[in-house]
């Protein structure tokens, strides 16, 4: 059961991965990645990580996908990737260096650790996470405040008309 | 229950995906929309390690890729409009010149 659930979400998030490269509307890539974005948070829910699933829906599929198709429709979409295309022949080469790129991380990969068995769940869940992210990672938490600050101040002095 | 290595294989796929987006596509929203793509991926990797290893760290770590994501975008997203209002085009291609 549980393994045709991790195949169809597996399959929902391929395919919209790969639709969100082959349409050339933008748009349509936005829509796609939401879906996306929502799969992994299935897959974030069978891995028994309910919390990140419920971040992941909020700040990604909620936040980040409405504020693409916010940039997308301000920049007036259609207009773009019609013309020829400069770098054709270099392109193509694009899929066998994808390739050999995926042939390294599998390889990479095959090295981590899977050997022995596999340890019982975190106990707690979320209070668990919680309980790490204010003891263990305290000082990156703070941080993070100041990096979101840092972001909001930066966007408003870079979107700014000037007058 | 699914084996974690299926996860990780998964996440590499996606990985691999959001490269190829970067490679062939022109938009930089499209681009942009692949690095997400990309941080989604080794998001799931890291899950899928934590639960492995049983401790609650992946799952830290992966509250702080979101946040950097989250700043990424926002500020990403600006300079391409940013961009779009000197140049009224969108291709990476033409942003070859470091000057205005």
């Amino acid at each position: 059961m549980s393994v045709v659930t991790f195949a169809v979400l597996a399959l929902l998030a391929v395919g919209s991965a790969a639709g969100m490269l082959l349409r050339k509307n933008p748009i349509h890539g936005a829509l796609f990645l939401a879906v996306n974005l929502g799969s992994v948070a299935a897959l974030f829910l069978t891995l028994r990580a309910e919390f990140l699933a419920a971040v992941q829906i909020i700040v990604y599929a909620g936040a980040i996908a409405v504020l693409f198709v916010f940039a997308i429709m301000v920049l007036i979409p259609g207009k773009e990737e019609t013309g020829p295309d400069p770098l054709r022949r270099q392109r193509w080469l694009a899929v066998p260096v994808a390739g050999v790129f995926l042939i390294l991380v599998g390889l990479a990969l095959r090295s981590a650790v899977f050997g022995g068995a596999p340890k019982p769940p975190v106990p707690g869940g979320t209070e668990a996470v919680g309980r790490v992210l204010f003891t263990d990672y305290l000082f990156p938490f703070e941080v993070t405040s100041v990096l979101l600050l840092v972001a909001i101040v930066g966007v408003m002095a870079l979107t700014k008309r000037r007058a | 229950m699914v084996p974690e290595s299926y996860y990780v294989a998964l996440s590499a796929v996606l990985f691999t995906m959001g490269v190829l987006g970067v490679l062939i596509r022109r938009n930089p929203l499209v681009i942009f929309m692949s690095i997400e793509l990309m941080l989604n991926a080794a998001n799931l990797a890291l899950v899928a390690f934590g639960q492995r290893h049983g401790t609650a760290d992946g799952q830290a770590l992966v509250f702080f890729v979101l946040c950097v994501a989250a700043a990424e975008v926002a500020v990403g997203l600006a300079i391409i409009v940013a961009i779009f209002r000197l140049r009224r085009r969108l291709s990476v291609d033409e942003l070859s010149a470091l000057r205005g």
